[in-house]
């Protein structure tokens, strides 16, 4: 490896004091950074702590509501990727940016076709991919359909896309989330052949041991702001662990000790691939027993979203099984959400939005939404409309839902309110098993201690709760037990008394073997 | 037996006469829908400019003005298309139907209004039409069997829209696959974000191809009022964009498929004019009613049958929105 950083020539980019809202979201705040030229820079941060905002701003794709963008020290003003590229920045999207139909020369041609017919670039372009390819080891077939490609091929073709174009500062969002780890090696290795040609690298990513391996320095960003510059050699993966989640003032709750009960729902070696092929749950097993919380950590985007969907019946398993209730469930023997409903199986999911509620419709039409057979709530023919407004009255006083208008459309509730009404609906079913995904996810303080309660008295209730959370603080504010997700596995289990933010951090960044060969 | 390839040759020569709206119109579709807008409006804007075309031919005596007056109006309606369906992200389909209710209200009110004569345009005649061209030597070559034939029937005889629709193909042919407007409205239609990202603008392509689009629409129309036709029929354009619309997904979105679709809807068009009131073995007289539902009946079968392996462009009718 070479130096790192090369303080004497000026920034490749510096961003200062760069802001931007969407709607009420103040996605970056008051975020400033400095890349040296030639270095591969490091931006780490949870998913939605405004790492792919900010360098969408840098490309031009978005425009920042205040504050300055330099590109090798002169002041440029990015109304357009058009702009970006003219300043020499190229992005690989974390989605590619390829039409599948054309053929890999076709995709680098688009936007730098060298004049109004093709022909002529076509050519150019063929020798120039040749060039690139020997240079940077980036083989790849140019008369190829992107489309057949395999994704760590098509991810050849964006990078080769950007040097095309002549880009010497390349973004890189997510790179290896759809890549084998073979494949991620082999792109680690393409962009140190470009950093050791003078191309500065930024590297997105909320793998730690990515950002550990490969970058020269190293940013943190959290809800929108930047909070720490590190030079990669002088930190660790834990204390990168830390600065990215945070340390928050707990909400602690007046817990009692758990009483578990018989195992209410099992998982036996589960594991889920993708249509891609890719391994997105490996091997999970676990118990989860009548009157205990299980928690599970992770930074997002590590499984736990395809675990609740295979343990709510939206998936089922490739491989292993799960047992509710004695009901074996494995890939020949599916569940669909409605089964597991009726075997006592309640599923508040993590994105009420999308997949807890409909947002026209009324909250009266939400809080029957899954049940709307119940024989409480629908005759032969017709809903039992005056029941069921009633009904939802009840649910909206008990759990202080609020405005209290069965009526109102269920997007014109605030996020706390609309996640108290999904709560009312799943547990007033008083189910055995209690799924939980993100239950204060954009919910404000107030209503966050509320659901706390609700769920934890559940638990007290002789209920199997499964909770799965970003926010560490309530993992460890309500589990009895943690479990640990990364990369698709369990990779540690923690009592809930016994468990501090600290060795969870760790266990979250999969750093625990690391630490313990240094400690 | 000359005879009967005179006849042959009299069928494939009306074939090709009724293809040319077609054709054109089929063309105008396939490039808007490379861009990604789907245009239920072709229709409409060939009635609209047959109307314009035989207007203004009328009133000017000059086919080439009523031409251009054609191809003004079908590029107008383009445009108020592109103003709700790409500026305002509106709804392709409705704002394409609500084009051809307009165009076919429209046509008619004015028409009666102007002319009084029930809808029509009243009748062109002289340079108000485009003539038919005859090749050089055609006269002295009719009398030759098959090749004269063929010269003098076939390829001489047809007004010059006729031959610019032909040319046509070749020419939006290598504009999508040789050149590098081409290469970026072939994007727009499959990944719009990908062209934005190269820098390119998705909302400029797709108003160029919907400029595009009127015009092969507007010498559709004018070609059905200056050049087929004598003058403006109300509803003259019967369901022929609907038609074009059929032979572009037939085609797959390619030109020269998309010709030979165009051909053969027209041949079946041009049997059903010949076959009316001819006796044909085992059935007896053909009901006229059915050789005139022939192109329509062909039409579901062959879209039933050939849909399935028709793949339209991936963004076709999504309205490009950045997302966060």
């Amino acid at each position: 490896m070479t130096t790192a950083g090369a303080p004497a020539i000026a920034p490749a980019i510096t961003l200062r004091g760069i802001n931007k809202h969407f709607g009420p979201v103040h996605a970056n705040r008051d975020v400033s950074l400095s890349v040296p030229a030639g270095s591969i820079h490091g931006i780490v941060g949870e998913n939605g702590a405004g790492k792919s905002t900010l360098m969408s701003i840098l490309y031009g794709f978005y425009q920042a509501d205040s504050g300055a963008i330099e590109v090798g020290g002169k002041p440029c003003s990015m109304h357009g990727p058009e702009d970006a590229l003219a300043a020499g920045i190229g992005m690989v999207h974390q989605h590619f940016m390829l039409v599948d139909v054309f053929t890999v020369l076709e995709n680098i041609l688009l936007g730098a076709e060298g004049g109004p017919l093709l022909a002529g670039g076509m050519a150019a372009a063929r020798a120039e991919v040749a060039r690139l390819e020997a240079e940077y080891g980036l083989q790849i077939d140019p008369d190829a359909v992107v489309g057949e490609l395999a994704v760590g091929l098509r991810q050849r073709v964006e990078l080769l896309k950007a040097l095309y174009r002549g880009a010497n500062i390349l973004i890189l969002d997510e790179p290896t989330g759809v890549l084998t780890p073979q494949e991620a090696d082999r792109l680690f290795e393409i962009l140190r052949a470009m950093r050791d040609r003078g191309v500065t690298v930024i590297l997105i990513s909320h793998k730690l041991q990515e950002i550990m391996a490969i970058t020269d320095n190293v940013s943190v960003m959290r809800a929108g702001e930047m909070v720490a510059h590190r030079r990669t050699a002088e930190t660790t993966r834990a204390e990168l662990a830390e600065l990215m989640v945070g340390r928050q003032v707990l909400l602690r709750l007046d817990k009692t000790a758990a009483q578990p009960g018989a195992v209410a729902l099992r998982a036996d070696d589960v594991s889920l691939s993708d249509d891609a092929g890719i391994r997105r749950l490996d091997g999970i097993s676990f118990d989860l027993r009548a009157g205990e919380i299980v928690g599970i950590a992770g930074v997002s985007g590590n499984g736990q979203s395809e675990l609740l969907e295979v343990l709510a019946g939206i998936r089922p398993p490739s491989r292993g099984r799960l047992a509710v209730h004695g009901r074996i469930i494995d890939r020949e023997h599916p569940a669909d959400a409605g089964e597991l409903r009726r075997l006592g199986l309640a599923h508040v999911p993590e994105d009420r939005q999308r997949m807890g509620m409909i947002p026209a419709f009324a909250a009266w039409e939400t809080a029957i939404l899954g049940y709307h057979h119940d024989p409480a709530y629908t005759g032969p023919l017709l809903l039992k409309g005056a029941d069921i407004v009633a009904d939802t009255a009840g649910k909206m006083a008990r759990f202080d839902v609020r405005p209290a208008d069965p009526y109102l459309a269920s997007d014109s509730f605030s996020g706390g309110n609309q996640q108290k009404l999904v709560l009312a609906r799943e547990i007033e079913r008083r189910p055995d098993i209690l799924l939980v995904g993100q239950p204060t996810r954009g919910v404000d303080i107030g209503a966050i201690e509320f659901i706390h309660q609700q769920i934890m008295q559940m638990r007290d209730r002789g209920c199997a709760v499964l909770l799965v959370s970003v926010e560490l603080d309530e993992i460890l504010s309500l589990s009895d037990r943690i479990l640990v997700m990364f990369e698709g596995r369990i990779v540690g289990e923690v009592d809930g008394d016994k468990a501090d933010a600290r060795t969870i951090g760790l266990m979250m960044a999969n750093a625990m073997d690391t630490q313990a060969a240094h400690g | 037996m000359a005879e009967d390839f005179l006849l042959v040759i009299l069928t494939l020569d009306a074939t090709i006469r009724v293809s040319v709206p077609l054709i054109l119109a089929a063309l105008a579709g396939l490039v808007v829908e490379r861009s990604g807008i789907i245009d239920i409006g072709l229709e409409g804007k060939m009635l609209a400019a047959a109307f314009a075309a035989g207007t203004v031919a009328y009133l000017s005596g000059s086919a080439w003005l009523g031409l251009g007056a054609g191809i003004v109006i079908s590029v107008l309606l383009a445009l108020l298309h592109g103003f709700a369906c790409i500026t305002h992200r509106g709804n392709q389909i409705v704002s394409g139907v609500a084009i051809n209710i307009l165009a076919s209200g429209l046509t008619v009110l004015l028409g009666i209004s102007w002319f009084s004569l029930g809808g029509l345009t009243p009748p062109l005649t002289g340079s108000a039409r485009f003539m038919s061209l005859t090749w050089p030597g055609a006269e002295v070559l009719a009398g030759t069997p098959i090749l004269g034939q063929l010269y003098a029937e076939l390829l001489s005889g047809h007004n010059i829209l006729v031959y610019l629709a032909f040319l046509c193909v070749p020419a939006v042919w290598w504009l999508l696959y040789r050149t590098r407007f081409g290469l970026r409205l072939r994007a727009t239609g499959e990944n719009p974000a990908a062209v934005d990202t190269a820098g390119i603008s998705v909302i400029r392509m797709r108003y160029l191809a919907l400029i595009i689009c009127g015009i092969l629409c507007g010498i559709a129309g004018s070609y059905l009022s200056t050049g087929h036709g004598a003058g403006f029929v109300r509803e003259m354009t019967a369901g022929k964009g609907f038609i074009a619309l059929a032979a572009m997904i037939f085609g797959k979105w390619r030109p020269v498929p998309v010709l030979f679709a165009c051909l053969l809807f027209g041949f079946l068009d041009a049997i059903a004019i010949r076959l009316q009131g001819v006796e044909v073995p085992l059935i007896g007289e053909m009901p006229v009613q059915f050789i005139q539902a022939l192109p329509y009946i062909l039409t579901v079968v062959l879209l039933a049958g050939f849909i399935g392996r028709a793949i339209a462009p991936k963004a076709s009718g999504i309205p490009y929105v950045k997302e966060h």
